[in-house]
């Protein structure tokens, strides 16, 4: 943005952040601790936030673990994706009555309460801008998310502790935000002196910081998230080598590799779920037990279940292999065809919550080395 | 989304397990514009919504004409109701055949199947408009005489001298005094002119890949060969990523492709 | 005869043979007609001919017990049916019937066999034709079986 703003919040002055949002009316969602995973969901004040707790991701395997410094975004991206709150699991979005052989449609469609979003990784402002792409931008926009992106204020977290599986800085997608964000923060611990770096992204988050004790950055402190993030840029977890990546898994797509990926896949449909672009949903509808009702839902579903591609005769993709394919391709070559860009952001998720830990990077990588 | 609501007007069978329904709005305007190829959403109440094409006369404005085969729940369903009772109808959408991009050319219809029903539209929108096109023909083959759709249409078509249509069945039994063998034989010497030609072919996806060959053998061009492509689709309008095929999405690109455009992905196994 | 020799010289399956050839086919050709629902010829006969069909439908026919006459395929104007003649043991494999008033050019194989043995130039232009029409015949049968259409038609 023209005009961006940097400034410095103490972490004293922290909690204005909330309350300022609050008293605009603002339903706040976070980042917080549930069941040993940072999840998203409502959270009110900085002591919802995981205060302390610093995160270890790897294939399969997800960790959190208490550290003597009071961060309050040491954890990088958990289970949740915005998608929780931008394209709810569930939906009911049409109902309709019946009365004899007549029939009444309506919308089910309820405006959402403004929501604004703490805690959004750069990753995630990529996959929320994709997102867009899919469901605002096309000739047949989803209503409902429409409904909750238009009010939508998002508070986005600079990555200066990359995860694990990260892999965002090798697809472009941080560990820095550039757009897309009302207020981007860097959080800063140094010595002890615990302080945000905060550059405004839109009119509504400089009018915002207003109300937020605030003084302008200085060069060692703006100087001092730069380095940060550029270290955080040389640490990630892993890198994905997206140079031609859409033709080389064309050329690959018969190749048997596929099928020793699904000797370990279970097709259950994990990295689907977390995943902060997989958008593909299911349309069910129901009946009250009167019969006189009938609402249609809609579901988020995964291209790993058979019933997914299911025509009458059987599913076009019938084998595991197949599925996986679909996934991979699809996150990687076919996206770029469907929506301009690639339909993985790096943030590594889908690698994390695999039951087996399966890596997209690694069979990526396996693929490049083995290509003629 | 929006769903409108039509009533059923006429009901059709049209073989032992295929039937046409004739819709008509119940609120609005009284027309319906479609081009040939398209499909709607019709939805069953409490049942679902499933992607039917539309087989009717893109000419005609005051009906809309589905057809169907009976094989899932939803369509089950839709089979039961009767003249007068409630449709919830979505659409159009998708790609349409090259009605516009064929003026001038010799017309090649190859239907298998019940994929004769989204190509009716095309043959009545061309016998309306006979004289912008030139030789036109219909290959249509089914499995048996029994399964032979819109035998009336075909009937009257068979009379025409400017419309050649050539039926052949798979299998058959003494009685049946037409051709016996599968449709991609009736191609080599169907009286059209490969090089100023447009060829439109529905059917199940193998004998497409079939019908292409040859169409191919007799000097057809890729780009000037049409297809017409069937996905699971809960939405019909891109979003619930159900359609998908490689790098498009049935519901938009589709269903009605150029094989030219589609010839990497057709190939593609469980794509 | 002038006019049969011209007919098979423009016809696509003898396209580019020499003359000479030509003559000699038109030698063993002779006119024929059938009338609708006559057998041109059965199964398990001695497969001596092959055909043009100049006008009419023919079709190929096997008999299943309990169900009838099966037709297999069908033929019409301009096809060329009939191959057994090349393979041994020369018997007809199926029935071939005229559908309507059929009429046809029958080119005798027993000769050409012979002539074939002969001559092997002439065998290997015609075995490079007829392994097109079996190829074909392959390809369609395999199709058939395939059954692109799925459902079956009765309960």
């Amino acid at each position: 943005m023209k005009n961006s703003m940097v400034v410095i919040v103490e972490r004293k002055d922290f909690q204005n952040l909330f309350d300022v949002l609050s008293k605009r009316g603002y339903q706040i969602s976070g980042p917080t601790l549930r069941d040993n995973a940072v999840i998203y969901d409502n959270i009110s004040a900085v002591e919802d936030l995981p205060v302390g707790w610093t995160d270890h991701q790897e294939g399969g395997r997800y960790r959190l673990e208490q550290t003597n410094k009071k961060s309050l975004f040491a954890c990088v991206v958990g289970p949740h994706t915005w998608k929780k709150i931008l394209y709810p699991a569930e939906h009911t979005f049409i109902q309709v009555k019946r009365n004899g052989s007549k029939l009444e449609i309506t919308s089910a469609e309820k405006k959402p309460p403004k929501s604004a979003l703490i805690g959004v990784r750069p990753c995630e402002l990529h996959a929320l801008a994709i997102y867009d792409k899919v469901l605002k931008d096309g000739p047949y926009p989803a209503t409902s998310y429409l409904q909750r992106r238009q009010d939508l204020f998002i508070v986005a977290v600079n990555c200066v502790n990359p995860g694990g599986t990260c892999f965002c800085a090798s697809m472009n997608t941080g560990p820095k935000a550039t757009s897309g964000f009302d207020l981007a923060l860097t959080e800063i611990i140094n010595n002890d002196r615990h302080y945000f770096v905060v550059e405004t992204g839109s009119k509504l988050g400089a009018d915002l910081l207003k109300e937020i004790p605030n003084k302008e950055a200085g060069i060692e402190e703006t100087q001092t998230a730069d380095k940060a993030l550029q270290k955080a840029a040389a640490r990630m977890g892993r890198t994905l080598d997206i140079k031609g990546i859409h033709d080389l898994l064309y050329r690959h797509f018969d190749d048997p590799h596929w099928g020793e990926i699904t000797k370990r896949c279970m097709t259950c449909g994990n990295c689907t779920m977390v995943c902060p672009t997989c958008f593909c949903v299911n349309v069910e509808d129901t009946t009250s037990l009167d019969g006189r009702q009938a609402e249609r839902l809609r579901k988020w579903d995964s291209c790993f279940t058979v019933g997914f591609s299911y025509i009458h005769g059987g599913s076009i993709r019938a084998t595991e292999t197949s599925r996986y394919r679909q996934w991979m391709m699809h996150k990687l070559s076919y996206w770029q065809n469907q929506f301009g860009t690639l339909g993985c952001v790096g943030c590594g998720r889908c690698i994390t919550w695999c039951p087996v830990g399966i890596d997209i990077t690694e069979e990526a990588a396996y693929f490049r080395k083995n290509d003629k | 989304m929006l769903i409108d609501l039509f009533s059923i007007r006429r009901t059709m069978k049209e073989t032992f397990d295929t039937f046409s329904l004739e819709l008509e709005p119940q609120y609005g305007e009284k027309s319906f514009t479609f081009a040939p190829g398209q499909f709607n959403m019709l939805y069953v109440y409490g049942v679902g919504e499933v992607p039917i094409s539309i087989s009717g006369d893109p000419t005609r404005h005051k009906s809309l004409i589905h057809t169907t085969r009976e094989v899932g729940t939803v369509t089950r369903a839709m089979r039961k109701l009767k003249v007068g009772d409630t449709l919830g109808v979505r659409g159009p959408y998708g790609s349409s055949w090259p009605v516009e991009k064929a003026v001038g050319c010799d017309v090649v219809i190859v239907a298998g199947g019940i994929g004769l029903a989204p190509l009716r539209p095309v043959i009545y929108y061309i016998l309306s408009h006979r004289e912008k096109y030139g030789k036109v023909v219909l290959l249509y083959g089914t499995r048996t005489p029994e399964d032979i759709l819109f035998r009336k249409d075909l009937e009257k078509w068979r009379g025409r001298f400017d419309l050649e249509t050539h039926l052949t069945v798979d299998r058959a039994t003494g009685s049946w005094h037409g051709n016996v063998g599968v449709v991609t034989t009736l191609i080599g010497r169907a009286p059209f002119d490969p090089l100023n030609c447009m060829a439109m072919v529905c059917g199940p996806e193998i004998m497409m890949r079939f019908t292409v060959l040859e169409l191919q053998k007799r000097g057809v061009e890729d780009g000037k060969i049409f297809i017409s492509m069937e996905r699971n689709m809960k939405c019909g309008i891109g979003l619930c990523g159900h359609c998908q095929l490689g790098p498009t999405f049935v519901c938009k690109e589709g269903p009605v492709y150029t094989y030219k455009n589609l010839k990497d992905v057709f190939l593609k196994r469980e794509m | 005869m002038e006019n049969l020799e011209r007919i098979l010289k423009e016809h696509p399956f003898l396209a580019g043979l020499e003359d000479k050839y030509i003559k000699l086919l038109v030698g063993c050709a002779s006119n024929v007609a059938f009338k609708a629902g006559e057998y041109i010829f059965r199964e398990g006969e001695d497969a001596n001919q092959f055909f043009f069909i100049r006008h009419g439908k023919v079709k190929v026919e096997t008999y299943i017990p309990q169900q009838g006459s099966i037709i297999i395929r069908t033929r019409g104007e301009g096809d060329i049916f009939g191959w057994s003649w090349l393979v041994p043991p020369y018997k007809w494999h199926f029935d071939a019937r005229a559908v309507e008033l059929t009429r046809v050019i029958a080119l005798d194989g027993k000769c050409l066999r012979t002539k074939c043995e002969e001559d092997h130039d002439l065998g290997y232009e015609i075995m490079k034709r007829f392994s097109l029409i079996i190829a074909e015949r392959l390809e369609q049968t395999r199709l058939q079986l395939l059954d692109v259409y799925g459902n079956s038609t009765k309960k």
